[in-house]
């Protein structure tokens, strides 16, 4: 007994190697995990910032009488006068061929566009203006240098020539980067280029709008009548496996009860936030009424028996004391189903909210889509300059949810009570 | 979804505050069931008016649950049944028209943990008026809350902070604070649950010389594990041993002279 609190004493190496090992394991755990997460929001980013630029050609367009008549505005062809422009800064393209990959250098919105703008402006009518236009998304991708100009000319799908074009135009000043701001302003679009993300996020907010309203009274009553009021019996076992049992079905399910009876029986309107919401809220509703079971359960029985005993019912009681104690938890766990509810796409699917839809929706009754569905939509679409839509949909999604989680610690802390 | 109880709803329970004074409460033929297993066995006691009565015997004799049938906390418990009769001011609270929202606005509770409302000191002294409909104003509700942590000797601790909230004050304070919310309803009977457990020693003197205060307004029953807080506190003793109720009396005789073997052995501590 030299040393009586040496290690080699009670296995004491043994039993401290367990516990380093553990920790060791715990850390490689949560650095391989954190490692994933940032290796995907930073692939996801990396490409999403291309979706914040767009890229603008100059061109000289005639706006002249004789192109636009200044008493019938909406008589003039736009496009033809953008068409004129490119053909008059190309003159040396004759051929048809050539001519349409010309004005393929331009968005098809262009005549559109300069439409827009001269009538919102007449003062441009009568001369010459030299205007920006949005280039189409082939252009786009090469200017941002994701079209590898290295391989031969058969490989990719912009030709020397138009290559050539490019360079003329750069060299003269005629080309831009700029904010893209159509991308959060406007809906969806065949073309890249003009697709924006607006309406799916409208979409999504309606949907989430009326899946809380549904789904949080709803859950929250049902959870404190099971919670306070219930007697425990064989029924409300049943109610309360069912309900375990419901928060465990695949959403389709829920879709495709959404198409069979909201769609089909009741009529509701096709594709809209109204049967989309509700949808969701069937999907929502069993683990909202688990979580806000939860936090009622968490009330400290004192605080009930300190209301009972002097005399409140038991409706004041649940209503005075109990509720708000548990509303933190029952608020957290209803937007961490909004949250689930938010990402959701396949009972969306079902209930046709997969449509293609250009209009923002301004109603819970428009045709609509939602942030997943379109981020489905998108990458399922062949053109390249959709990837970074793609990317760029879902940072908005996951910047959708970050907030939502924000939202619910700031009113966890806000309401939270010591006792 | 507010439900206001008005006092004078409730069953006679006032009325038979009589001229010869019987006593406040008479409990006959008491058998209280936990599911099969039966907890209390044929009690039968009489409480007196304006009298301190401590409730002794070692855990899971029944005191507790004997104390909560007395404002019917134990209807709260699944599968808890009670047999027999309690009147309260002549009436049997277990009568089928009994409300026990009114009945527990006449008897009030203490428990054993101090359990103020996690709101402030105000409104936890003000929730019971404010429910039963005793006051509605501020300034009447602020005047039965100033009188009430005065009666319960807390005014002069806590009248600058009346906002705060009431989790915020010491064990002892909280304790005052809940015997200030009961007795702002203006209860005939006082219950309290080992009212002195979780306290120091200090805490408790304060809460024990508020008892003796109390008395001359209320009816007052304590439950206790401390024998010595029974006979500084009580003017009767009951001893209750394994659900029944084995002696009771004037506390000076129990604890002098027990007639029965098991409340000598309880009190100088061979059995508990």
């Amino acid at each position: 007994m030299t040393d009586p609190f040496g290690a080699q004493q009670i296995g004491l190496k043994k039993r401290h190697a367990a516990e380093r090992r553990f920790i060791w394991g715990g850390r490689l755990a949560i650095t391989s995990a954190l490692g994933f997460l940032l290796a995907m929001t930073i692939t996801i980013g990396w490409f999403a910032v291309g979706a914040l630029t767009q890229t603008d050609i100059r061109l000289p367009v005639n706006l002249g009488p004789e192109a636009i008549d200044p008493q019938y505005l909406r008589g003039a062809d736009y496009g033809k006068i953008v068409k004129d422009a490119l053909k008059a800064e190309f003159p040396e393209v004759t051929k048809r061929g050539e001519r349409r990959k010309l004005y393929g250098l331009l968005s098809p919105d262009a005549g559109f566009e300069l439409q827009l703008k001269v009538t919102s402006d007449p003062a441009l009518l009568g001369s010459t203006h030299e205007i920006w236009f949005l280039a189409s998304d082939e252009i786009d991708q090469l200017i941002k240098g994701k079209v590898d100009v290295s391989l031969d000319e058969s490989q990719r799908r912009i030709t020397d020539q138009e290559l050539g074009w490019v360079d003329h135009l750069e060299a003269q000043g005629n080309l831009r980067r700029t904010f893209n701001a159509r991308f959060f302003t406007s809906g969806d679009s065949r073309e890249p280029e003009l697709a924006g993300i607006l309406g799916a996020l409208v979409g999504s907010a309606l949907s989430l709008t009326v899946c809380f309203l549904i789904c949080f009274p709803v859950g929250v009553f049902a959870a404190i009548y099971l919670e306070e009021f219930a007697k425990k019996n064989r029924i409300s076992e049943i109610i309360e496996v069912n309900i375990n049992n419901l928060a465990a079905v695949p959403s389709i399910v829920f879709g495709l009860l959404g198409l069979a009876i909201l769609l089909n029986v009741f009529g509701l309107p096709r594709s809209s936030p109204l049967v989309g919401g509700m949808v969701l809220a069937l999907m929502t509703l069993p683990a909202i009424i688990i979580a806000a079971r939860a936090a009622l359960g968490a009330v400290p029985p004192s605080v009930r028996e300190a209301a009972l005993g002097l005399g409140a019912s038991r409706i004041e009681t649940t209503f005075h004391h109990v509720v708000p104690l548990a509303m933190p938890g029952m608020l957290t766990g209803a937007i961490v189903g909004m949250a689930r509810a938010l990402g959701e796409t396949a009972p969306l699917l079902m209930i046709g909210m997969v449509a293609f839809i250009v209009d923002v929706p301004n109603s819970i009754v428009k045709p609509a889509t939602a942030l997943p569905v379109q981020i489905f939509l998108w990458a399922d679409s062949p053109e390249r300059a959709f990837l970074e839509k793609t990317s760029a949909a879902i940072i908005v999604l996951l910047l959708f949810l970050v907030l939502m989680n924000l939202a619910a610690i700031i009113l966890r802390r806000k309401y939270e009570r010591r006792f | 979804m507010l439900m206001q109880v008005d006092a004078s709803d409730s069953p006679d329970i006032m009325s038979a505050v009589g001229a010869h004074m019987p006593p406040a409460i008479s409990a006959r033929g008491v058998n209280v069931y936990y599911g099969t297993k039966q907890a209390l066995n044929d009690i039968a006691i009489d409480f007196e008016r304006n009298q301190v009565t401590s409730l002794i015997g070692p855990s899971g004799c029944g005191k507790t649950t004997f104390l909560r049938c007395l404002n019917r906390m134990n209807d709260l418990i699944e599968g808890c049944r009670v047999e027999g009769v309690i009147n309260i001011e002549g009436q049997n609270i277990y009568a089928p028209a009994v409300d026990v929202v009114a009945l527990r606005a006449h008897v009030g509770m203490v428990f054993q943990k101090p359990n103020p409302f996690p709101k402030s000191i105000f409104d936890n002294v003000a929730y019971g008026p404010r429910i039963h409909g005793i006051a509605s104003a501020r300034d009447e509700l602020m005047e039965i809350v100033e009188r009430s942590l005065r009666r319960a000797s807390l005014w002069d601790e806590v009248h600058d902070r009346l906002d705060q909230p009431g989790t915020g004050l010491s064990g002892g304070q909280q304790q005052r604070l809940c015997i200030a919310r009961a007795i702002a309803i203006e209860p005939e009977v006082i219950l309290m649950d080992e009212p002195c457990s979780a306290l120091d020693p200090i805490a408790t003197a304060k809460i024990e010389e508020l008892i003796d205060e109390l008395r001359e307004q209320f009816t007052i029953i304590i439950v206790t594990h401390s024998m010595q807080q029974a006979a500084r506190v009580s003017q009767k003793t009951a001893f209750f041993h394994l659900g029944e109720l084995v002696e009771q009396g004037a506390t000076e005789q129990i604890f002098t002279s027990p007639q029965d073997t098991r409340t000598e052995n309880y009190i100088t501590g061979r059995i508990g």
